[in-house]
């Protein structure tokens, strides 16, 4: 799914203007928990989170997310902003929360990225 | 002439969706996204053809079918006084040596009605003027509305393909002069030492090392499974060092041919019960940490699930050494085996 067309359907801002928009992102993932992302992701997904530290955008940058979605409207810190335009990763803002977020994309068809097995 | 040009036509029912069955793999998407972004980057001046055969409204049209012919071109622009006034391309010659008025003027025959670019627009616009209009060439014109040149579908493929080869040099460069590294250089053993400070509670700045230890990975040849299981694996020791160790210590890479070792270094407080520290779930992480989305008691066991081998040595009160260690499949890193 293009990374456009989930921002539509997450009614989400966009907070990096000078990131491209128009990648394809395979699946989702959602967790508060790093650890959890780094353990149980897939490479090319977006990342939704209701973290707003740098370690988020660091974190998704190690574990290969290709854009990370704040949930709840939450607004990063200025670092966590700098760090994302730095290192080319999108960052949108969603009002919705975690959960909704989720079933929106979901049904939407964008699969979950979330792996049980270890690699 | 063919009847339908594959680029034109419209693509059937079952081609779309079978285009969208198929499932686009990370290598595909990636290439998509770096052409993609060419199509916004380029600027129509720079792929156009500037050296452009025209026309003018009273010549002949049996005149333009040989300049045609000896061009191996579809259309000209008609230009009059300068200014661009309309196109003549092959289907208008046709329909004139139906009526047989070959002798007949341009203008007569010309399509007056024309879509053009600017000179200054990106190549998506063209794409899109492309794909709306079924035309084959536009004619571009420069902020003053002067002719300046045509475009067609083959010089955006080609501009696309030259800055792709430009991208793909500049980073083979980048990765032949790394990962030539092993071989060029020659010892009984080499080993490439990387080394990294890392701050106590520096949470601003955690995964920074992380960061140029995956790139430096991957600029040295190696595959993007194993830059990703190293990645995760001196990330997770990186922020054990800025959660836990009293005055910071060194996070270390050492690459060679055959394995990769990653190491964390500090100097207290020390692990009292090693067993206890490897249990998933174990934390002695404060609330502030645990607010940050770490300190689960997972970083060890990440670790262990990322590397093929992983080991600890820790006193209390005189500090901890954690090693991890990947080997690489011999292919990896361009190296030769050396044990």
């Amino acid at each position: 799914m293009n990374l456009k067309k989930i921002i539509e359907l997450a009614n989400g801002h966009l907070l990096t203007p000078q990131t491209n928009i128009n990648i394809e992102i395979n699946g989702g993932y959602g967790a508060d928990l790093m650890s959890d992302v780094l353990a149980f992701s897939q490479p090319n997904s977006v990342l939704l989170t209701g973290l707003t530290n740098p370690q988020v955008v660091r974190t998704a940058q190690m574990a290969e997310f290709h854009a990370i979605i704040f949930v709840r409207g939450k607004q990063p810190q200025a670092e966590t902003l700098l760090i994302a335009a730095q290192e080319n990763i999108p960052l949108i803002s969603s009002p919705f929360g975690m959960f909704e977020l989720s079933g929106r994309l979901h049904q939407a068809g964008l699969p979950s990225f979330e792996s049980n097995e270890s690699n | 002439m063919s009847p339908t040009s594959p680029l034109t036509r419209t693509p059937t029912a079952q081609e779309t969706r079978g285009r969208r069955d198929r499932s686009i793999t990370d290598k595909d998407a990636n290439a998509i996204n770096r052409v993609e972004e060419l199509s916004y980057d380029l600027k129509i001046h720079e792929v156009m053809t500037r050296q452009m055969k025209i026309a003018s409204p009273e010549m002949p049209l049996a005149n333009v079918l040989e300049i045609l012919r000896i061009n191996h071109i579809s259309g000209v622009p008609v230009v009059k006084d300068s200014e661009l006034i309309g196109i003549l391309s092959l289907e208008d010659i046709v329909r004139a040596m139906q009526k047989n008025e070959l002798s007949a003027p341009v203008s007569q025959y010309m399509t007056r009605k024309i879509i053009t670019v600017a000179s200054y627009d990106s190549i998506v616009s063209a794409i899109q003027k492309f794909s709306d209009s079924r035309l084959g060439r536009l004619p571009v014109l420069d902020e003053n509305n002067k002719l300046v040149g045509m475009i067609t579908k083959g010089d955006i493929t080609r501009g696309i393909l030259v800055a792709l080869q430009k991208d793909y040099k500049e980073e083979e460069v980048r990765r032949y002069r790394a990962s030539h590294l092993f071989e060029d250089i020659v010892s009984d053993r080499t080993t490439l030492v990387l080394r990294y400070n890392i701050k106590a509670h520096d949470f601003t700045h955690g995964g920074n090392a992380s960061s140029h230890i995956k790139r430096a990975l991957l600029r040295l040849g190696a595959d993007p499974q194993t830059a990703r299981r190293c990645g995760i694996a001196v990330y997770e020791a990186e922020i054990n060092l800025i959660i836990h160790s009293t005055n910071g210590g060194i996070l270390k890479l050492e690459v060679e041919s055959h394995r990769i070792t990653m190491s964390t270094t500090d100097d207290g407080p020390g692990i009292e019960n090693i067993e206890q520290v490897l249990q998933p779930g174990y934390s002695t992480a404060t609330e502030q940490v645990r607010e940050m989305g770490f300190g689960a008691g997972m970083g060890l066991v990440n670790i262990k699930r990322c590397v093929d081998k992983m080991d600890i040595e820790s006193t209390v009160g005189k500090g901890t050494k954690l090693t991890m260690r990947i080997y690489v499949p011999t292919e990896n890193l361009n190296g030769r085996k050396d044990d």
